[in-house]
């Protein structure tokens, strides 16, 4: 049975990527990684992006955070055609509505965990006090409420992830993009992270992409994508029971 | 976003104290540097400012203060008749030696000042009086004399020494500034100046000179200068003319310049490098920033805090540091340093420069940076 009954496919898409191409280099050198990407991810599912090592996954998920140059295509985000709007508004509109997650955390080291969290706030504008007070809330949520003022160095790595994904969340993005999540930790901690993107990080007005090639997590997903030879080959829903 | 760039500046702690002691270095140095050479140049032109006169009027083809050039006793007269002049008096200055009733033998620096006005006068006495000048065989000397010629057990009020086998009292100790050539002066009257010296070295060496109120002094210098010949000078152009003389004809603004541009130099790079060092290391974090939808402009603004803050911090460390070592350094007397306003705010001008510079270096490479290698 299938996570998201047909339905789905009757809403619009929040994400819709039509022919994305994408190379590196030039000449002899020139590597095509992405050859025509169609897809549509819709608001309150949980999309897996899996493929081979190399195979162009984080190239496809820089694409849709409109943070890399691609060659060819659209790319709508919620409406907007991203590949149209020049930098300074994509950054704005990437800053509103998209939340990230890293293999590596990537945390401010100077930092405490709540200053962290609260860094995308400050981006927006929202005041110190205010920005910091959400940013506790959130790291309880993500069950650090008692970690707030440790610096990342003094977090184990599950928690520096957890930290990531308080951060990833607490502007409400629209859409959620996580590249590797679990790949730089052991396997019961990524399984606990993916609980936890599940928990809290899947909603019925988000979308969530989470790109992996880690089969011990593929259950978590509602559908998965597989990315082959540049192209999306196949598309499959996953059922509850995969899940337990 | 500024408190984030300022814990990323000081949560980097050991890049942080190696950008600051970098730009603490280069600011002291070239602040200790720069106030010895302006010392060394006010001491240049002491024999002016000493005698706080406001025009010059000297032999035409004079080169600096120290070096007398002789003028006609009748150039006296003349000033006084050129139109704007208040007021023209002569003055004696010449080298001669003087011997101490101990046998030692002492060059100095005679000055005979007019005696109806005593005009050139020290504006501050130590000791005694100087009027008392007007006393048969009087002198009085600067601080630097007593320091010279065998300090104040030697050379006190009443200690009689001799200037070419003529008596000489001492009756008062006058505060002036070093000179260069640090030889003691000895001050007495014009009259008592010339009986003093040789026959043939009896001759005026300047006419000080006042311009009446509300005519410029340029002014009256000018008519001075084209109705008698002679050299005529502002008190400052007189002054400034004698560091430009030692400027070139000596080695210091060469050896000073090169030290000060040293610094500024060795500032830069050091403090540019560092700081570049920095914005590279932190490369990830900026473009974490600048995926969670962080502008470049707000990047620049965190650069340009970061880089600033520790531009500032330096500054007020090597200045700090500059004038404590100025202080032990001017009260031991032996090397000269002024710290000037317009030094310090040159330097806080060179500093934001270096910081400017720095920080635009790091801007560039931010602008350039692709939010994508948050995902590497
Ligand atoms: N900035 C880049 N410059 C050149 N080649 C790149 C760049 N980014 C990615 N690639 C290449 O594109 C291919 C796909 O990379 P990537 O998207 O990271 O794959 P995946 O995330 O699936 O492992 C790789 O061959 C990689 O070397
Ligand atoms: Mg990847």
């Amino acid at each position: 049975m299938m996570d998201h009954p047909t339905e789905e496919q009757t809403q619009p898409a929040a994400v819709r990527l039509r022919g994305i191409v994408k190379s590196f280099g030039t000449g002899d050198t020139k590597v095509t990684v992405l050859r025509g990407i169609d897809l549509d991810i819709y608001l309150g599912e949980m999309l897996l992006l899996v493929g081979e090592s190399g195979g162009g996954k984080t190239t496809l998920l820089s694409a849709i955070a409109g943070i890399l140059e691609i060659d060819a295509g659209n790319i709508d985000v919620l409406g907007v055609p991203l590949s149209d709007l020049p930098a300074g508004k994509r950054t704005t509109f990437r800053g509103k509505t998209m939340g990230f997650i890293y293999q590596q955390f990537n945390l401010l080291p100077a930092l405490t965990a709540a200053e962290n969290v609260a860094v995308p706030l400050l981006i927006q504008h929202i005041g110190r006090r205010e920005a910091l007070h959400r940013a506790r809330t959130m790291l309880e949520r993500v069950g650090l409420g008692d970690r707030a003022e440790f610096l990342p160095k003094n977090l184990s790595g599950g928690q520096q992830q957890r930290v990531a994904i308080a951060r990833a969340l607490v502007n409400e993005p629209r859409l959620l993009i996580c590249d590797e999540p679990t790949a730089a930790l052991d396997g019961p901690n990524g399984q606990k992270i993916m609980e936890l993107l599940r928990e809290v990080g899947r909603a019925p007005d988000r979308c969530v992409v989470i790109v992996t090639h880690d089969s011990r997590i593929f259950h978590f997903g509602d559908r998965m994508a597989n990315l082959t030879d540049g192209r999306i080959e196949r598309i499959e829903s996953i059922t509850r029971e995969g899940r337990a | 976003m500024n408190y984030v760039a300022l814990k990323m500046l000081f949560g980097d702690r050991a890049k942080y104290l190696m950008l600051l002691c970098g730009l603490t270095f280069a600011v002291m140095l070239i602040v200790q540097q720069g106030s010895i050479f302006w010392g060394l140049m006010i001491w240049s032109q002491s024999s002016v400012s000493n005698l706080n006169v406001p025009i010059w009027v000297t032999d035409p083809g004079i080169a600096q203060v120290d070096e007398v050039k002789p003028i006609a006793a009748t150039a006296v007269d003349r000033v006084r008749s050129v139109p704007g002049v208040e007021w023209a008096v002569p003055l004696y200055k010449g080298l001669l030696r003087a011997r101490l009733s101990n046998g030692d033998y002492h060059q100095i620096t005679l000055t005979g000042l007019e005696s109806s006005t005593l005009i050139g006068r020290p504006a501050e006495v130590l000791e005694g009086r100087f009027e008392d000048v007007l006393q048969p065989d009087a002198v009085v000397l600067d601080q630097w004399a007593v320091e010279r010629m065998g300090g104040p057990d030697v050379i006190k009020i009443g200690t009689v020494f001799e200037l070419n086998d003529k008596l000489a009292r001492v009756v008062a100790i006058a505060k002036t500034q070093k000179s260069f050539t640090n030889i003691p002066v000895v001050y007495t009257t014009y009259e008592r100046a010339i009986r003093y010296v040789p026959r043939e070295r009896r001759t005026l060496s300047y006419v000080l000179a006042k311009a009446k109120d509300g005519v410029p002094v340029a002014e009256v210098t000018k008519r001075i200068h084209e109705q008698t010949g002679l050299g005529a000078f502002t008190a400052e152009d007189f002054g400034w003319k004698t560091i430009g003389w030692v400027l070139k004809n000596t080695g210091i603004g060469i050896n000073f310049g090169t030290t000060i541009l040293l610094g500024f130099i060795v500032g830069m790079a050091i403090a540019g490098q560092t700081f570049y060092l920095f914005t590279v290391e932190n490369l990830r974090q900026f473009g974490a920033l600048k995926a969670m939808g962080a502008s470049t402009w707000t990047l620049a603004r965190m650069i340009l805090l970061q880089a600033f803050t520790v531009g500032l911090t330096g500054y007020g460390v090597g200045i700090g540091l500059a004038t404590v070592f100025g202080f032990f350094t001017a009260r031991s007397g032996g090397l000269p340093f002024i710290e000037t306003w317009q030094l310090l705010l040159l330097v806080l001008v060179a500093l934001l420069a270096i910081c400017t510079f720095s920080a635009l270096i790091s801007i560039i490479k931010l602008a350039r940076l692709e939010p994508a290698i948050v995902f590497r």
